[in-house]
């Protein structure tokens, strides 16, 4: 197999932990994750899955620095990128993007969509022909060339999460960061942009990280799978392998606690999964 | 989107009567040698205590009447607008340039900055601001410039805490970390992302800012701290209209109408400006 | 047998003269779960605050009637509907945080609700709360009566909100998007937990939410709302046996289902759009305020 984008040793994330913060001087630290080891292979789409608490979004933020790890290693097209500094990392920002989960609070309200498509192109040496980029990166999400010049209020839900997709991929990274970008959408709209990212990371061969809470939503798009819990890795496998056949009660049991749209008299009863 | 338009026309009358008042003020101020009917330093003490032009004994040509030495006092209330207008601008600004900085720092920076700006914001704003101001200026010694820079001195805490609150919640939001994924520095985020987000904050208490110097250049002025007591100004127009309140109560309803006109209009101003910017966008 | 809650030709509109509900008609019959599902904006929320008389200023009801056990709301006096309302419906609401006051103990804020607005004794209603606690599960009553609200996990607040709702024996629940908030295992312990108590204590409810697999599990009958419209009305069996509508067909297959990858996560079709967008311009144009 070829030489993975990300390879992730013993990662180790700690955060100050503000529930235990004394009257007087620092919070203690708390470890969020404990020691993950896994691959992302070039081109894949991986679904990392977890509760809350599993520290799934942490895990999203230690691979594109946006957090240091406190030990272990993050390599990255073989370079270890876990201690980097702001300034030694900037030269990577161009690759390691992300979509945010709440568009809402994503998207700068005194900005117009073209200046926060823009932002990143600018930023990264792509100011020339910025018109163009832009009107590239919007057709490339499927929205009119007229909301270039609109404000997030004037969007709706579906459409601001589409700014955020054409704003992570203006720059053509290698990598893209999807924390859960479809937990606040209606289902008509989720499947759109589900459908929306399964097509685009698929022409543009982006590596995917696709962080969520609902498994439901990642078989399709998906090709890897990793459960979190509580800071550690449960299990982590192929998509189908993980539905058709999950190793771990934990999995089973996120699993079976789906609701799925069908009748089934028997789910509600008590012992279904205990 | 639709409430933001009716709440926008619903403060349609408070921007433009609190807007025409301060125009009308400040162009009287600018170009008072021309607007004033007499000269606000004449005595005349043929023409003392004269009524305003409604009441018997008025004299055509001094409409608010006149004071215990005969001088105009519309007259001298316009050019005491130019003090007024002239502290409140730049008071008001050079507080205002101070505050927001350091609220903008230590509210998206954080850590040890926003530890030291905050402590030195508590121990400012343990001072009564009248009597810190009174000993500024008794220290500065009087004069224009010395009141200005004794109300931006203390002034600046209202700006600093209430930008640091807004800077902080702005930090939080997710377009923060999404200018870090874009490549930017912090500088450039804060410039970029939180700056364009507490403007609105600022503009209203800039303007409310004005009115508060206003009221402060004339608690200085009543207690003879301010500028040279030749020159108009509204605090000690009011100070020496107290004297003379059972003779010629106009002298002191005037200015105290002026003033309080002024101050109000500051604030409704800065509140309207704000709230046609913001609905918009929430 | 008489609805436990009849709502005839409802409609609201906002200041601009916006229709957000469109005669809505719906009954909920004594002991059975109503479902009411539709996306962001249908109005599902709307209809279940109206229920409850707390609907925002902003919103006014201009035709319609709402019958609580074939009472009338609309010809009893503010007090009055007031009255009937706290004695005989009760709130499961979305967001259990928001929904207890953060500085007041559990305990007195479940029982508040019996003493003051029922007339309890408060060691009546210390009985009936504890008993309550104990059939939504909650192993350590005195501890959780103690604590405050932030000191329980998400899941423990909402089985405490779930117990004060059944603690009065109301005939009708509204729960508004109950689990939305929830963790998918802790969102199975609620439903299970509302399916039990409300099928042990013969109570009405009224489910408000966006998520067709949870009106699949937990309701015996479904409306579909769209834009304060009901676009259709079944059992929930017929409706995912044959569901009738385009828009329901639609929601259907757009709602991700694991073990059919391919056929689910289908995004809805423009010309379902069109056609709900012509249905609710017909509905308007006939439509004059104030009959009812």
């Amino acid at each position: 197999m070829a030489e993975p984008l990300f390879s992730v040793r013993g990662l180790k994330v700690a955060l100050p932990d503000m529930t235990r913060k004394p009257l007087i001087g620092r919070a203690p630290l708390a470890e969020i994750l404990k020691g993950l080891d896994f691959d992302l292979p070039k081109g894949s789409v991986t679904g990392i899955v977890g509760e809350s608490g599993s520290g799934k979004s942490t895990l999203g933020r230690a691979l594109v620095r946006l957090l240091e790890p406190s030990a272990g290693a993050i390599r990255f097209e073989g370079r270890d990128i876990s201690h980097l500094s702001e300034a030694e990392l900037r030269p990577l920002r161009r690759d390691l993007q992300m979509i945010f989960q709440d568009p809402m609070s994503s998207l700068n309200p005194r900005h117009t969509i073209f200046n926060i498509i823009a932002a990143p192109l600018r930023q990264n040496g792509l100011g020339d022909r910025l018109k163009a980029r832009v009107a590239e990166a919007l057709q490339r999400v499927g929205l009119p060339q007229s909301f270039a010049s609109r404000y997030r209020h004037e969007l709706s839900g579906g459409q601001r999460q589409r700014v955020g997709i054409a704003r992570a991929l203006a720059l053509s990274p290698k990598f893209v960061l999807a924390d859960e970008i479809v937990s606040g959408l209606d289902v008509s709209t989720q499947a759109q942009i589900l459908t929306l990212l399964e097509k685009l990371a698929a022409e543009m061969g982006l590596t995917v990280a696709f962080i969520s809470h609902d498994l439901s939503v990642i078989r399709r798009l998906c090709q890897q799978v990793i459960v979190m819990r509580e800071g550690r890795i449960v299990e982590a496998s192929a998509t189908d392998a993980l539905f058709d056949n999950p190793k771990e009660t934990y999995t089973r049991d996120l699993l079976t606690a789906i609701p799925l749209p069908e009748i089934d008299p028997d789910w509600l009863q008590p012992k279904a999964s205990a | 989107m639709d409430e933001a338009r009716i709440s926008r026309r619903g403060l349609g009358p408070r921007l433009w009567l609190a807007g025409g008042w301060l125009v009308l003020a400040l162009l009287a101020a600018i170009f008072a040698p021309l607007v004033a009917p007499q000269d606000p330093l004449a005595q005349d003490l043929m023409l003392e205590r004269l009524p305003p032009f409604w009441l018997d004994g008025a004299e055509p040509g001094y409409w608010l009447g006149t004071d215990s030495l005969g001088r105009d006092l519309l007259s001298r209330l316009i050019f005491g607008g130019r003090i007024a207008f002239i502290v409140a601008f730049a008071a008001a600004t050079s507080a205002c340039l101070l505050g927001s900085a350091l609220g903008l720092i230590a509210g998206y920076f954080g850590g040890w900055a926003d530890r030291i700006i905050s402590r030195v914001v508590d121990i400012w704003m343990a001072f009564p601001p009248v009597l810190f101001a009174i000993l500024l200026v008794a220290v500065l010694g009087t004069g224009l410039s010395s009141v200005i820079l004794a109300i931006a001195i203390i002034d600046w805490t209202r700006f600093c805490r209430v930008i640091r609150a807004e800077a902080m919640s702005q930090a939080r939001m997710d377009y923060v970390e999404s200018a870090r994924i874009a490549g930017y520095g912090r500088i450039g985020i804060m410039l970029r992302e939180v700056l364009p987000n507490v403007l609105p904050s600022v503009v209203a208490l800039l303007s409310l800012e004005m009115g508060i110097a206003v009221i402060v250049e004339a608690i200085l002025s009543f207690v003879n701290l301010s500028i040279s007591t030749d020159d108009p100004t509204w605090g000690s127009i009011i100070a020496e209209g107290r004297l003379s309140i059972h003779q010629a109560w106009w002298v002191l309803v005037f200015p105290l109408i002026t003033l309080i006109l002024t101050v109000l209009s500051f604030s409704q101003f800065g509140e309207a400006l704000k709230a046609r910017f913001d609905p918009v966008l929430r | 047998m008489e609805p436990c809650l009849d709502i005839r030709r409802l409609s609201a509109v906002l200041p601009n003269g916006q229709r957000v509900l469109r005669s809505v008609s719906l009954a909920v019959q004594p002991g059975e779960v109503r479902a009411l599902v539709g996306e962001s904006g249908a109005g599902k929320t709307m209809i279940g605050k109206a229920v409850l008389g707390v609907l925002p200023k902003s919103v006014r009801v201009v035709e319609g009637d709402m019958l609580v056990e074939g009472e009338d709301l609309g010809h009893l006096d503010a007090k009055a509907r007031r009255t009937l309302i706290g004695a005989r419906t009760a709130l499961i609401p979305q967001d259990p945080l928001t929904a207890l006051n953060p500085s007041r103990r559990i305990g007195a804020q479940m029982t508040d609700r019996l003493v003051r607005i029922l007339g309890w004794s408060g060691e009546r209603a210390d009985t009936r709360i504890r008993q309550l606690l104990d059939e939504v599960q909650i192993r350590d009553p005195e501890r959780v009566l103690k604590s405050y609200p932030h000191e329980l996990s998400g899941g423990m607040r909402q089985r405490v909100l779930i117990a004060a709702a059944f603690a009065a024996e109301p005939r009708l629940i509204v729960a508004d998007e109950p689990t939305t908030a929830l963790d998918v295992t802790v969102q199975k312990q609620i439903l299970r937990l509302i399916a039990q108590l409300q099928r042990d204590h013969g109570t009405a409810i009224l489910f408000v939410t966006h998520d067709l697999g949870v009106v699949a599990k937990i309701s015996q009958k479904v409306s579909v709302l769209y834009a304060g419209k009901v676009v259709e009305e079944a059992e929930t069996a017929r409706l995912f046996a044959a569901p009738q509508h385009p828009y329901t067909r639609a929601l259907i297959a757009a709602t991700p289902r694991y073990t059919d990858p391919y056929a689910s996560l289908k995004p809805v079709d423009e010309s379902v759009l069109a056609g709900l967008a012509a249905e609710i311009a017909a509905a308007d144009k006939d439509w004059r305020p104030g009959h009812g």
